[in-house]
């Protein structure tokens, strides 16, 4: 069999120069077995392999095993690609490809008014119709008249395509998604070579699978060619730096900023988790991994999780674990006592929609007061936040150090949206990453161990089993200062709770100077945390380009707060704190600070627009005072 | 690696914390025995890590001059599970009453027993949670008058060793805080043991349940209440040892030699039989009706969790450098 030829044949049909445009936003919606997912990490691949910025979100069906094109089975993967810097995965969409009903009817409510609808006309049929609750063909409903709607016959083009390959019908079923690849890379003039090499290179050892999805993309970008110039767009613009780049989605980050903290640090990781999404996909991670100074360890519950991380601490190793939603709540009795023993763990708690399991497969900030509050007695710990998809490997380091240096867990909050989501990243050289500086106590035959005595930093010494004349007690009973040992002394109590307090305080003294977008004074600051962020620096941008004095600053560092905070906040007229919860930050900025913060609050398991963010702050800035 | 060294007493073991048990607790007497029996062994004591969670047992840590780590009710089995994956080489303690292993602590218990951590579990039994000031416990007998059992206790009591087997546990065994040779002999059993050992100590709680072991150490009567179970041979008791422990059927019954049953009637102890039945059966008598079992009622070698987890980690592929985890499977060069 002649191997495909692998170029574009050269077209008969007039070509027009694409129409330039800064961004867009595309998404693939059908059932998983439509290969959405596939298509749309392919077609990220071609706009970031061209150096567009990119960033992406995939959107889970809600049920494992839903049936063909149900409503519960609808899967999708959004990607927004510019020649600008972009922070979220778009608010509106320029393109939907939806391949049935289902899948229409649960995403056509983000295409912009202006943007193209395509939908395989093959599925639009009255049975399909009535798997999404249609009682007539959604195709003639009026509402479509606004957009651009092309009607494909895509799952017979692409049978016609591949006809001529003998297949058997589920693999000419999978060849679909690559003529929906042809399809939509001709609309965005995508270059197709990168995808013929990764058909060649996955389907190295089935020729036919070789031919058919390289026919099968042929075919849809022919078909695109058809419509004609004024249906190309294309973002030509480059971001990205040069040098080596990736994927990577949040979940991913972090994992990788432990690895690499326990490589920079030489200290040996223990990580335990237990399975709860989203959280699971660290533990999964790591066990995939599988490296030499990591033992991995599904504990039998999330409060084990964190048990076996902070004994591993105990002994000597970096202790992580992961867990979400009500696995949060568990681990503080564990927190507590990682705060009282003042040992080093880390613990990332993913935020998901609650109170209790809420809704597990939808995103929320609502934990923040839990990290900060939420153990008994008087028990301040570091709350750190991832504020993107990169972030991750950042904040897992930073968490590293903080612990390691100041004897303390750490709490990473990160949430549902951010594990997921994806934007290209710029892989560091191994050479190029910070130390992280554990020192763990020798023992010194001339000065006996005081298990409790402070350096700079309030931090009492990690004094590991194995090393003779450092042998001590530690645990969840009050100590006596220096000595350790337990007590009950009224005074001692009152200044050993004073004592953890300032130690974490103290960080605060530490941290690098606030990084704020924007006016170093005007009329609003955006204050935005964890995956927030990514939307209140776009809008802060647009208010900016629209002329508006509008600043942003992204916290990353909850407990402490950053020293210079109060500062920058006294700077603007108005400071704004969106978030997804009712209020947490907003509350704590003002129980801190005392000063009035403008709230924006959304609580419906999805993230913010960035148009809602800008909606509010014009709000703000006509409202008088 | 613990090297050993020689002449180590139990003072040596004595922690500067003022030891507060109500006089005549029966842990005065464990404590004493385990750091004997620590003096012995010739582990140097900063290989040596004591793990507890909350209690009159749970203290135990503190009053040993190791390593120690009090954690929070019931959870001491997890941290240190998490010990000891830092660092294989040390050898942990694990002490729990019988609240803090049963009712809190019972999930980590039992993962730590089937996954076979190389633990050393000492659970002491009063019957009652002592330092929370007398209330039933999960392993207080039927009709155990306590603070929120005033009229009796009526929930059916957990047995620890039946627990202990039905976990998997690879080491098993049941002691008695008064016995002090049998205490320290199985002390160092259990030392001696790779995997996770369990030992249930049958303690005096002289405040809200005095005297419930009674027969299990009172030198008269305990000899017809009590087995001592040895390896290989007959299951025997009592003054004369001429009663003995038989099978009819299913059913375990109790025998007196002579009147037409011999040696070749009685049950055979087997510690290390590979299927722990025999050692569920050991662990269900109880008295009055029977008598109870000390000693040691399994003994089998199975690989511990580091080596099986480092014999997983040897299959497969090799693992990756840290530089291609960085780079991931799809990377790309921009010029
Ligand atoms: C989370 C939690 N719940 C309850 C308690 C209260 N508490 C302390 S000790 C104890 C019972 C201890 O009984 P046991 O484990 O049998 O030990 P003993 O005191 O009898 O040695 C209880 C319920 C606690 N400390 N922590
Ligand atoms: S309450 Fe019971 S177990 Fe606790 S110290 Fe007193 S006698 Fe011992
Ligand atoms: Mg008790």
């Amino acid at each position: 069999m002649p191997g495909p030829t692998l170029a574009i044949a050269r077209s008969t049909i007039p070509r027009g120069t694409p129409q330039e445009r800064a961004a867009a936003v595309v998404r693939f919606a059908g059932d998983l077995s439509d290969g959405v997912l596939l298509v749309g990490t392919q077609f990220t691949h071609a706009c970031a392999m061209l150096g567009n910025a990119v960033m992406t979100i995939p959107d889970p069906a809600a049920e494992i095993r839903a049936p063909a094109g149900a409503l519960a089975g609808v899967t999708a993967f959004q990607c927004h690609f510019a020649g600008h810097a972009i922070h979220t995965p778009g608010d509106r969409l320029d393109l939907l490809v939806a391949l049935n009903p289902s899948a229409l009817r649960t995403h056509i409510g983000d295409l912009s008014p202006a943007g193209l609808l395509i939908v395989d006309a093959d599925r639009f049929v009255p049975d399909e119709w009535a798997k999404a609750g249609y009682i007539a063909d959604p195709l003639q409903d009026a509402a479509l008249q606004a957009f651009r709607v092309l009607a494909v016959p895509i799952s017979q083009l692409n049978r016609d395509a591949v006809a001529r390959v003998n297949l058997i019908s589920t693999e000419v079923e999978r060849c679909k998604s690559f003529f929906v690849l042809g399809l939509s890379y001709w609309l965005f003039d995508r270059p197709p070579e990168p995808t013929f090499r990764w058909i060649r290179e996955t389907y190295n050892k089935n020729p036919g699978l070789v031919e058919a999805h390289t026919r099968a993309f042929k075919a849809g970008w022919h078909h695109a060619e058809t419509l004609g110039p004024e249906f190309q767009s294309r973002v030509s613009q480059r971001f990205l730096k040069s040098g080596k780049h990736r994927m990577i989605n949040g979940a991913t980050a972090l994992a990788l900023g432990f690895l690499a903290a326990a490589r920079q640090s030489g200290l040996p990781m223990v990580y335990a988790g237990f399975p709860v999404a989203p959280a699971s996909e660290l533990l999964h991670l790591f066990t995939e991994w599988k490296q030499e100074n990591i033992q991995v360890i599904q504990a039998e519950d999330d409060l084990a999780a964190a048990n076996i991380a902070l004994g591993a601490a105990f002994g000597g190793s970096l202790g992580v674990t992961a867990t979400t939603g009500t696995g949060a709540a568990l681990q503080a009795d564990t927190l507590a006592l990682a705060a009282m023993s003042e040992l080093p763990m880390v613990a990332v708690h993913v935020q998901r929609a609650g109170p209790s399991l809420g809704m597990p497969t939808r995103t929320e900030q609502a934990d923040l007061l839990q990290a900060f509050y939420g153990r008994n007695g008087e028990c301040p710990v570091v709350v750190l936040a991832q504020s993107s998809p990169v972030d991750g490997f950042r904040i897992a380091i930073e968490a590293v150090r903080l612990a390691v240096t100041r004897m303390t867990p750490v709490v990473v909050l990160a949430d549902t949206y951010l594990m997921s989501a994806s934007e290209a990243w710029h892989v560091p050289s191994s050479s190029e990453l910070p130390m992280v500086l554990a020192k763990q106590t020798k023992a010194d035959p001339e000065h006996p161990l005081l298990p409790y005595s402070r350096d700079e930093h309030l931090a009492r010494p990690w004094a590991i089993p194995g090393r003779a004349g450092l042998e001590h007690r530690t645990g969840g009973m009050e100590k006596e200062a220096n000595t350790g040992a337990v007590s009950y002394d009224p005074a001692n109590h009152e200044a050993m709770v004073a004592l953890r307090a300032r130690k974490i305080a103290k960080i605060a003294e530490k941290l690098p100077p606030l990084v704020v977008h924007g006016p170093k004074s005007g009329d609003v600051l955006i204050v935005a945390w964890g995956s927030v962020c990514g939307a209140a620096h776009d809008a802060a941008e647009r208010c900016r380009a629209a002329g508006l004095s509008v600043a942003n600053v992204r916290l990353t560092h909850l407990s402490p707060l950053p020293a210079d905070l109060i500062g920058v906040l006294r700077k603007y007229r108005r400071v704004l704190v969106p978030e997804l919860n009712a209020g947490q930050l907003s509350k704590i900025l003002r129980a801190e600070y005392l000063i009035d913060i403008a709230s924006l609050n959304k609580v419906q398991g999805k993230p913010f627009l960035v148009s809602e963010i800008e909606a509010k702050v014009r709000d703000l800035l006509q409202a008088p005072g | 690696m613990s090297i050993p060294v020689l002449a180590m007493t139990a003072s040596d073991f004595s922690s500067a914390q003022e030891v507060r048990w109500c006089p005549g607790c029966g842990d005065y007497s464990i404590l004493s025995q385990l750091k004997q029996a620590l003096a012995s062994f010739g582990v140097r004591r900063e290989n040596i890590v004591f793990v507890s969670g909350v209690g009159c047992a749970a203290r135990m840590p503190h009053y040993i001059n190791t390593f120690g780590f009090q954690g929070s009710y019931g959870r001491a089995p997890a941290l240190a599970t998490g010990v000891k994956l830092a660092n294989p080489n040390l050898q942990v303690w694990v002490v729990m009453g019988d609240g803090d292993a049963c009712s809190a602590g019972l999930t980590h218990l039992t993962h730590a027993l089937r996954r076979n951590v190389d633990l050393k579990i000492l659970l002491i039994n009063n019957e009652v949670f002592g330092l929370s000031r007398g209330q039933q416990s999960p392993t207080s007998r039927v009709g155990t008058c306590t603070k929120t059992s005033p009229d009796g206790s009526v929930e059916t009591p957990l047995r620890a060793v039946s627990i202990a087997l039905a976990a998997e546990a690879t080491f098993v065994a049941r002691t008695v805080d008064v016995d002090v040779n049998h205490m320290s002999e199985i002390f160092e059993k259990a030392a001696m043991h790779r995997g996770s050992g369990f030992v249930e100590i049958y303690q005096n709680c002289k405040i809200f349940n005095d005297g419930v072991f009674e027969y299990a150490t009172d030198a008269v009567i305990k000899t017809d209440s009590i087995i001592h179970l040895e390896h290989g041979r007959p299951i025997l008791f009592g003054k004369d040892r001429n009663h003995a422990l038989r099978l009819n059927g299913f059913e375990p019954e109790v025998v007196t030699l002579g009147q037409g049953i011999t040696m070749d009637d009685v049950l055979i102890h087997d510690e290390r039989a590979a299927e722990p039945t025999l050692a569920f059966l050991l662990s269900r008598l109880v008295g009055p009706q029977f008598p109870e079992c000390l000693g040691v009622f399994r003994n089998v070698r199975k690989p511990t969790h580091q080596q099986l987890l480092d014999a997983a980690f040897q299959q497969g592929d090799p693992p990756r450098s840290f530089e291609s985890l960085l780079a991931g499977d799809e990377s790309w060069t921009l010029a």
